[in-house]
This record gives C-alpha cells, sequence and structure tokens, in this order.
C-alpha cells in the first residue's frame, strides 16, 4: 500500500509581540481523513489554520501537503472557510461563487456550473440572483460553504465551518464533509460542538495555549482518558460515593450517578457501595465522552 | 495561473460592477449633460448671436448705413430699424424689441437703451457723433468731408507684437480649464472609489477569502486597473462629448493637430495621474478598516490633488505663463493636473513634457513597490488603524 498523502503542520510557533499564539504546533491529516480541531476560544485553531491556508505567515514550522511546503499552486487547490466570514455584501449569489471559482482556475463555463451545482445541493438554488446581504445569516453560510467547496478541493480548511447552522444545515453539511472525505480529501475543522466533532470526525486534536496537547483517533483518546462508571441506585443519597478512594462524583444523568475512576481505582469496591445503599438497577464502565476529555484538559490548564 | 490572468479576473469583477453600479451611470449622465450645457451656454453667450438691434427715427435716419459697416468692420452685427416717432421707439426699448434707440438730430444725439448702453454700442454711436461733428466743422473750413474721411480710412498702425498670443488663444484658454477640471473631478472620485473598494474587502471581510487564493497585489493591481479603466471610458466619454459639442456649436475651431494633442495629452496625463493617486489611494484604504474612516485616511491624498488644481485654476487663465505654475507642473504629484492645463493652452515647452512625465513614471514605479508593500501589509489586519510605519515595515 502506498503511503496516503498528508497534510502536515510542523512545528509551527507564532507570536504577536509577547503574546505566543503558536508553540510548536505539531500535528497532521491524512487524504480521506476528517480531522476535528478543538480547543478554547483563543487556544490557536484559527491561527493554525490561517498559517497552514498561507493567509497568515508563521515565525517559524512549516506546512506540508505531501511533503512539499505548499506553494499558491496548492493554496489554489485548498477549499477554505474563514473564522470570520467575508462574501462581497453586494454581489449576487451566483455571480460571487462564479467569480471565487474562477480565481481557483475553473474556466468560465465550468464555474457556472459548479456555482450551480453547489447552490442546489445547499439549498440555496432559488437566491442565487439575489444579493449576498438580502440573505438569511444562515443562508449566508451556506454560500460560505459552497464558496469553499466550489473548486473541488483537494484540502478542506473550514474554521467553525458549523457555528451558525440550523439543524438541518448542520446535517447537510455533515453529508457534504463525509463525502469529500470519502474522495479522499484530507479534511480540517474546528467546533466547539463536540458531540458533533466526536461523531464525524476520524481524529481529534484538542489545543490549549498554542499548542496540541492531545491528538488521536477519537476512540484511543476516550480510552486514555480516566474511566467512568455509571451507576443507577435510585436509593442512594446524594454524595454516596464521596468517601471512596481515587473516585470523582462527576454529575447525574437522568437519575444516574456518573463516577470517575482514577487509576487504579477499583471499581468493585464502588459496586459495594451502591450495593449497601439499596437495588442498583445499573452498574456500567464506560470511556468518557469527548466532551469530558476536553474539560479535563482545559481544567489541567488552569490548575497548572 | 498566470497572474496576469487573476489582475485580469479581479478587475473584470471591478470593472462589471461599477457599470453595473446606478451610482456610476448616474454620475456619468449628469456629467455628459453638465459638459454638454456648459458649451451650450458658452455659445450663446458668445459672439454669434448676439445682434444687437438699434431703432433710428427719421432725422437719424442717415446714420443706420454707417452704423453698421462700423459694426461689421468691428466684427460684430447691428441691426437697424426705423421707427415711426421717439414715443413708439421708446416703448419698444422698454418692451426688449430694440437694444437701443437713437433719436434728436444728427449733431444733437439722444440715445434711449433700458438699463445699459453696451460698450462696443457707445462706442460706434460716439465715434459717429464725433465723426458728424468733424464733417461739419470740415464742411464749414471749406473741405469735403468724404475726401478727409477716405484718407483717415487709409491710415494703418504697423504694429510690431513681439510676444503674439498662441492662436486661438481664448478658445484654449478654455479647453485648458475644461481639461483641468475633467482631470481634477475624475482623479478625486477615483481615487475614493479605489480607497472605498479596499476598504469594502476590508470591512466585508471577503480579503482573507480571497487573500487564501490570490496574492495581495494581485488583489491591489486588479482593482487600481478595473477602476482605472472604468475612469479611463469615463473621460474618454467626456471628452468625446466636449468634442462633438464643440464641433456641433461652432465653438471648436481649433486645427484638428492641435485638438488631438490636446486630447492625446488630456488621456496620458489622466492616466499617469490615475495610477500615481490610484496606488497611494489604495495604500491608504488598506490602512482603516471601517468606511467612516476612509475620509480621514485619504485626506492628505485629497489636499495633493486639490492644492495644484486650486493654484492652476486660478493663476493659469490671467497668466498661462506663471512661471510658479510652470515650475510647479515639471514635479510629479502636481504634474497630473497642471501640465495637461499649461499642454491644452498652448504654454508648454517639449523639454518640459519630457521631464514631467519622466519623473511621474519613476515616481509610479517606486510607489507600485512601497504601495504594494504597505496593502499586502495592512489588508489583513481589522481592527484600529494600521499605523503607516508599522505597514511600511510589515511589523
Amino acid at each position: 500500500m502506498t503511503p496516503r498523502r498528508r497534510l502536515e503542520i510542523d512545528h509551527v510557533s507564532k507570536r504577536y509581540g509577547d503574546v505566543v499564539a503558536l508553540d510548536d504546533m505539531t500535528f497532521d491529516v491524512a487524504a480521506g481523513e476528517l480531522f476535528g480541531f478543538v480547543g478554547s476560544n483563543g487556544a490557536g485553531k484559527t491561527t493554525t489554520m490561517r498559517i497552514a491556508i498561507g493567509v497568515l505567515a508563521a515565525d517559524s514550522g512549516a506546512v506540508r501537503w505531501d511533503g512539499r511546503p505548499i506553494d499558491l499552486d496548492v493554496r489554489r487547490r485548498i477549499g477554505y472557510m474563514p473564522e470570520e466570514r467575508g462574501l462581497y455584501p453586494r454581489m449576487a449569489v451566483g455571480d460571487q461563487l462564479e467569480y471565487l471559482a474562477r480565481l481557483h482556475g475553473l474556466e468560465s463555463g465550468d464555474a457556472r456550473r459548479a456555482a450551480e451545482r453547489w447552490t442546489d445541493r445547499l439549498g440555496i438554488g432559488a437566491r442565487r440572483d439575489d444579493e449576498v446581504q438580502k440573505l438569511s445569516l444562515g443562508n449566508q453560510q451556506r454560500v460560505q460553504l459552497a464558496a469553499a467547496l466550489i473548486h473541488d478541493p483537494e484540502i478542506l480548511i473550514l474554521d467553525e465551518p458549523f457555528s451558525g447552522l440550523d439543524p438541518v444545515a448542520v446535517d447537510v453539511m455533515s453529508e457534504v464533509l463525509r463525502e469529500r472525505c470519502a474522495a479522499g480529501v484530507p479534511t480540517i475543522f474546528s467546533s466547539h460542538q463536540l458531540d458533533l466533532v466526536e461523531r464525524l470526525c476520524d481524529r481529534v486534536g484538542i489545543v490549549r495555549d498554542g499548542a496540541m496537547v492531545a491528538c488521536g483517533p477519537v476512540g484511543e483518546l476516550r480510552a486514555a482518558g480516566p474511566a467512568q462508571l455509571v451507576v443507577s441506585a435510585p436509593a442512594a443519597p446524594d454524595g454516596w460515593a464521596d468517601a471512596l478512594a481515587g473516585v470523582t462524583t462527576r454529575g447525574r444523568e437522568n437519575g444516574r450517578t456518573i463516577l470517575e475512576l482514577a487509576a487504579g481505582a477499583d471499581d468493585q469496591t464502588v459496586l459495594r457501595a451502591a450495593l449497601a445503599t439499596g437495588p442498583v438497577h445499573e452498574f456500567a464502565r464506560r470511556l468518557p465522552p469527548l466532551a469530558e476529555l476536553f474539560r479535563h484538559v482545559v481544567s489541567e490548564e488552569t490548575s497548572a | 495561473m498566470s497572474s496576469r490572468r487573476i489582475v485580469a479576473l479581479v478587475a473584470a469583477r471591478e470593472v462589471r460592477t461599477r457599470l453595473r453600479s446606478r451610482a456610476f451611470r448616474i454620475t456619468s449622465a449628469v456629467l455628459v449633460a453638465a459638459l454638454v450645457a456648459l458649451i451650450v451656454v458658452l455659445d450663446l453667450t458668445s459672439g454669434g448671436s448676439s445682434a444687437q438691434t438699434v431703432g433710428l427715427t427719421r432725422p437719424v435716419a442717415g446714420l443706420a448705413e454707417p452704423l453698421r459697416d462700423k459694426a461689421q468692420a468691428g466684427g460684430t452685427e447691428v441691426r437697424t430699424r426705423l421707427v415711426p416717432n421717439a414715443a413708439l421707439g421708446e416703448r419698444q426699448v422698454r418692451d426688449g424689441d430694440l437694444d437701443a434707440l437713437v433719436t434728436g438730430r444728427p449733431q444733437d444725439l439722444r440715445i434711449v437703451v433700458k438699463d445699459d448702453l453696451g460698450d462696443s454700442l457707445r462706442g460706434m454711436l460716439t465715434a459717429l457723433a464725433q465723426q458728424e461733428a468733424l464733417d461739419r466743422r470740415i464742411a464749414a473750413l471749406g473741405g469735403d468731408p468724404a475726401e478727409v474721411t477716405r484718407e483717415v480710412a487709409g491710415v494703418r498702425l504697423d504694429v510690431a507684437v513681439l510676444e503674439p498670443p498662441p492662436p486661438h488663444h481664448d478658445e484654449r484658454l478654455v479647453i485648458g480649464m475644461l481639461v483641468g477640471i475633467l482631470i481634477y473631478l475624475a482623479l478625486l472620485t477615483l481615487g475614493q472609489l479605489v480607497a472605498q473598494g479596499v476598504v469594502e474587502e476590508k470591512t466585508s471581510r471577503v480579503v482573507e477569502l480571497l487573500l487564501s487564493t490570490i496574492r495581495a497585489w494581485q488583489l491591489m493591481a486588479g482593482k487600481v486597473l478595473g477602476i482605472g479603466l472604468v475612469g479611463l471610458a469615463q473621460v474618454a466619454l467626456l471628452l468625446g462629448t466636449g468634442v462633438a459639442a464643440g464641433l456641433a456649436t461652432g465653438q471648436l475651431t481649433l486645427p484638428a493637430s492641435i485638438a488631438a494633442g490636446t486630447l492625446a495629452w488630456a488621456i496620458v496625463w489622466y492616466l499617469l495621474g490615475f495610477f500615481l493617486y490610484a496606488l497611494l489611494f489604495a495604500a491608504a484604504g488598506a490602512l482603516v478598516s471601517r468606511q467612516e474612516d476612509v475620509g480621514g485616511v485619504t485626506m492628505p491624498l485629497m489636499l495633493l490633488i486639490i492644492a495644484p488644481y486650486v493654484i492652476g485654476i486660478s493663476a493659469l487663465p490671467g497668466d498661462p505663463d506663471n512661471a510658479f505654475v510652470a515650475w510647479l507642473s515639471l514635479i510629479p504629484p502636481f504634474a497630473p493636473m497642471l501640465m495637461p492645463m499649461r499642454e491644452a493652452m498652448g504654454v508648454v515647452e517639449p523639454w518640459e513634457l519630457a521631464v514631467s512625465v519622466t519623473a511621474t513614471v519613476a515616481l509610479i514605479a517606486v510607489l507600485v513597490r512601497a504601495a504594494g508593500r504597505i496593502y499586502s501589509n495592512a489588508v489583513m489586519r481589522t481592527g484600529a488603524r494600521v499605523r503607516l510605519g508599522d505597514a511600511l515595515r510589515g511589523a
């Protein structure tokens, strides 16, 4: 099997005066892989993406596609959705997409057909002749996505593509992303909707303070996190598990207690403690959801 | 994809956007209409149909012919009409049917006008009255007035003109003013258009999307080129309209070679001026992120355009050879406004043209680099106004 082409972010650093925006950021995304990029606001996701697309210069480090630094030719084949949405407000949707397609190198006829195809696909075909500023924000967002996809990009870099979308649009967007991935396009997208990231992505990177703190397949990351116990013991009083060594109560979900087990803590002790309070209807071990992991990583930041 | 193709795509978008804009079409139409109106007014107020009608009562009817002859000799036209009596003539003067009524007796003329006896008519009538007195005196002395008149008419002055004004002096003066106004307006409005276009892309954030595909200088070059082409079309339209209206009204009498030279230089100076200022306006626009701030940041550039225009338009009509203006017109930032005015007036030496064109082209070459640098460094920075020094250094 030939090695898949990779988009590499290789030891990229960026400072703004005394502020470190990115500190040795390193990760890669293989062709056909959907990579979710998560982190608190200001962690460095947007800076990373801007450097990857080339609108911002890194102080050091490199961004490579298929082993070669990204040049203007490659950039033209990237689909990009900036965090700050931007389109010409007074230009018609169809004209605008056609123009952007042509800047990406499409011929006039192909550009028009691509604009028609994507506006139809994203449900805004009827608005093609309207000025962008006359569209609702959600529909402008769809135009923005169409702008990123118009030239059948080889790589996708999408900054918060799901923000501001209604559930139907989220489904369309998810479907499009999966489809592009299946076509072999490496895709990076950032999002605060962690359940969505968990559902969609092959791999996830969690960023904190400009550096990657956790990166890998979703399953692996979850497996590496602290295990959780879901216990349904209706008669148990609040705080029934607090005294147990290595056990932290994370909260309650639908009458069930969610406990986090420190490494080496014994789940059988917990079970006995639960039984001591009365009947136990459910007792399950599970991997922490991505949201828990994320909170975990971010709380380390504040305690450090 | 080649840079040329990208710049052409960007420029084509600019052209399409401007041509589709209502504001642009309305201003173009208004400018054309204003120019035509101006030339027509010029035509109505100068010569041509300015014939004056003078009424004469019977006792002075003999003056009718000499008056017409005098007018013709002076290059104007006077129509004469016999009126039955002074009272009727006065009423016609009051109604505006007559410009003046001449009554009384030949040796004792009385002129009736509504509000003012024009200088030319006053001069002619005075001369006639004096002639009449002279004739009477000559006759009284036993001479032949007609013979004396012939003899006097034969006297010629030998005038040696040391600095003859160029032919068509007045006409060229007017053309110079018009060309100056046209270029001034074009540079001012198109410069603003460039700055606003740059800021529009920053405000709407579309610039980040564009720069993910094309380079900053390609975007700037395309924008400047596109707006420059639209401006060129507008300037050519106005020049064409001016020539057509001038020919139609008979106001344009310049030999074709001079007229063509003036038009060609007007276009050359429009282009040089446009590129010089458009680059500066693009760089200035890139420094700010809101349309409200465009005025402040472009003010120094506006002054650079306004100042030489005001100096030229106030000094040149009275004194086309003004040495200070001639000197200013050699300096690049002022040349695009002043040179075409002076050229149209026919007071430019070839070496002056060569110096000013060379200097302007050289400055444009420097500005392409400097403005490109400022633009590239500043155009992605939104928020507070970017300081010029920071943009130049790229800090």
